[in-house]
């Protein structure tokens, strides 16, 4: 991890977004979104299926562009920068697709070292090493030579996690990660999520709708509903559990059915 | 067997209507339709209460759930109460479960009906909309290729030398095989005329200009827009699908330089030397019918196509072959780049870039034609 000037600025929160609107052509999805994330935070971006918990990540990490608002990262602009800017950007930040998103014509040494070798000067053989090591914190050790479709949905989560971080990103966001998996690889998933937030010191950004997963890793969270089109709540998962007063939200966190 | 359905109407306050069921009721039977309910229902004007006897009922399933539902709506449209309690316990549950969440206008799409006007409108709207996403495709090619040129465009040479062995050494058996059919045929269709003159030894001019201006390039481009077009779709399209082009796009890779980029320079790189290879295997096809069939001698038929061909014809040739492999592999990564989130639509995308690039390379020839006529070449 690069210890910039940046990292240590802590008054300044990691992300700031900003009265965001969302829509796909004249289909608004949500709109008026405004949350800020801090640094080393778990946030879980969480609420029912459908409501746009995806799409909000696409927008946060620049594969759409939001129609209203903007999203700031450590206090600069994301949207309203040129595209060299952006893409810059973007290198900080590591995506784990809901997919894993891996690329199936490479094996996954080739995937991790792929943008190694595009934006670094590094000599092959450190790129080489730097791949086993990512590899390595994913559990995946000596998987270099195979190929995505070569392995288990886990597995390819946890390599698309390695590839994640393949520029060690100040933040990674993770697309539902625990979707399609079984509950010991949830699990496994969740302890790597905090073990990275805590050893590597990266902020992360999480789409869920995992309850498990939301009350034991999340440290700060924001809900959207389908209904209404915007956030309905925001705050520490837990704390929302105890606190909100929204029947929604209560019944997201207490697994009931709507009434 | 009983008739599953049967009505009677002991006297009671208020006057009820009971529904016997009985027998089979499943999606497998024949079973009786709410019509029957209907003309009971008319028959007797007076009812205010619908109830159920379902003591003889034996099996059932869905059928049965789907009929009481329906009876149930008719009833709601008579203002007539309905009693479920005669019903084994299962259906009034189902029935219960299939009632409680009222029915969702909004997500069912009723598309509305459109004048002929709107319809001319939204037509020129979505025609002018994919010329601009062409336009844009274009424009960011070109960036590319400027790239490129400066040598700054990001993508793995690795790639690049697996796309041109792919639509070149590859490509070769296929041009082969029909190129040499080609030439065969352009042979045997003159041989029946000029055998009336005795001039079968022309064969040899026929083959060789219809291979060189023209055959050589249009089979190739059709073959290549078959063989590697579509698969230029499909590829990008299931890449799409997968996030996988996502996922170049968050790493700050330019799809458009790591994926298109090499896939165009790749063919249009191969294009010309596999038509030239072409022009040659389909004027050895034309010899073969000319030394096995028409009597000619080998160095005879070599001799004439010497003399008949130029190397301007060649370049001509070669000329519009370039033109076709740029065309195929824009439309083919045009088109994979374009491909909905579905796996039908992966379908399309290949289907697509064939018939486009199919279409586009024969106006492109016609186009070239007309334009070497004015030129003289």
């Amino acid at each position: 991890m690069p210890h910039s000037a940046s990292r240590s600025n802590h008054a300044v929160p990691q992300i700031v977004v900003d009265h965001l609107t969302l829509a796909y052509g004249e289909t608004v999805i949500q709109q008026d979104l405004s949350f800020t994330v801090s640094r080393g935070d778990i946030f879980i971006i969480m609420g029912e299926s459908g409501c746009g918990k995806s799409t909000l990540l696409r927008h946060m990490v620049g594969l759409d562009r939001p129609q209203q608002g903007d999203v700031f990262y450590e206090g600069k602009s994301f949207w309203t920068v040129d595209a060299a800017t952006q893409a810059r950007m973007m290198r900080r930040l590591g995506v784990l697709f809901q997919s894993g998103g891996l690329w199936s014509s490479l094996t996954l040494g080739e995937n991790v070292a792929l943008p190694l070798q595009l934006y670094t000067r590094l000599p092959e053989h450190d790129i080489c090493e730097l791949v086993a090591l990512k590899l390595a914190l994913v559990g995946l050790s000596g998987f270099e030579e195979y190929y995505p479709y070569e392995l288990s949905g886990g597995m390819q989560k946890r390599a698309g996690l390695a590839r994640a971080m393949a520029l060690d990103p100040d933040i990674l966001f993770f697309d539902e990660p625990s979707a399609g998996l079984d509950p010991m690889s949830s699990r496994l998933l969740d302890d790597l999520i905090v073990e990275l937030r805590d050893s590597l010191g990266a902020t992360v950004v999480v789409v869920t709708h995992e309850l498990e997963s939301i009350l034991a890793i999340g440290t700060n969270s924001v809900f959207l509903d389908a209904d209404t089109q915007t956030m309905i709540a925001s705050g520490p998962p837990r704390v929302l559990l105890q606190e909100c007063p929204h029947p929604k939200v209560q019944q997201f966190l207490r697994r009931r059915a709507p009434v | 067997m009983s008739d599953p359905l049967a009505f009677s109407c002991p006297p009671s306050e208020p006057p009820t209507l009971i529904v016997h069921l009985s027998g089979q009721w499943t999606l497998y039977d024949s079973l009786p339709t709410i019509h029957d309910v209907e003309r009971q229902l008319e028959r007797m004007p007076s009812l205010q209460r619908v109830a159920f006897d379902a003591q003889h009922l034996a099996q059932w399933d869905s059928s049965l759930l789907a009929f009481l539902l329906k009876v149930q709506e008719l009833c709601r449209t008579r203002e007539l109460t309905v009693d479920l309690t005669g019903l084994p316990h299962g259906i009034q549950r189902l029935i219960a479960l299939a009632t409680a969440v009222p029915e969702r206008s909004s997500p069912k799409r009723v598309q509305p009906r459109e004048s002929w006007i709107a319809a001319i409108g939204t037509l020129v709207l979505s025609i002018l909309d994919r010329a601009q996403h062409l336009l844009q495709f274009l424009g960011e090619v070109m960036f590319a290729l400027g790239r490129f040129v400066r040598g700054q465009a990001r993508f793995r040479r690795a790639d690049l030398a697996l796309l041109v062995q792919d639509c070149g050494a590859q490509a070769l058996p296929i041009v082969t095989l029909i190129s040499f059919l080609v030439g065969l045929i352009l042979a045997f269709v003159g041989a029946v005329q000029l055998r009336q003159f005795g001039a079968q030894i022309y064969i040899a001019n026929l083959v060789g200009l219809g291979m060189a201006r023209e055959m050589g390039a249009m089979m190739t481009a059709v073959i290549m827009a078959g063989r590697t077009g579509s698969a230029f779709a499909a590829q990008l399209g299931s890449m799409h699908v997968n996030q996988e082009i996502d996922a170049f796009r968050t790493m700050g890779i330019a799809p458009m330089e790591f994926l298109v980029l090499p896939r165009i320079l790749a063919l249009t790189l191969m294009m010309p030397l596999l038509c030239l290879y072409a022009d040659l295997v389909g004027i050895l096809g034309g010899a073969f019918v000319g030394v096995t069939m028409l009597d000619l001698g080998g160095l005879q038929y070599f001799q004439q196509t010497r003399q008949a061909l130029t190397l301007t014809d060649f370049f001509g040739g070669l000329f519009k072959s370039l033109v076709f492999g740029v065309v195929v592999a824009l439309i083919g990564c045009l088109q994979g780049l374009r491909c909905g989130n579905s796996s039908a639509a992966v379908g399309m995308a290949a289907t697509s870039a064939v018939v486009l690039s199919i279409v586009v390379i024969v106006i492109c020839d016609a186009l070239l034609t007309v334009l070497y006529d004015i030129l003289g070449i």
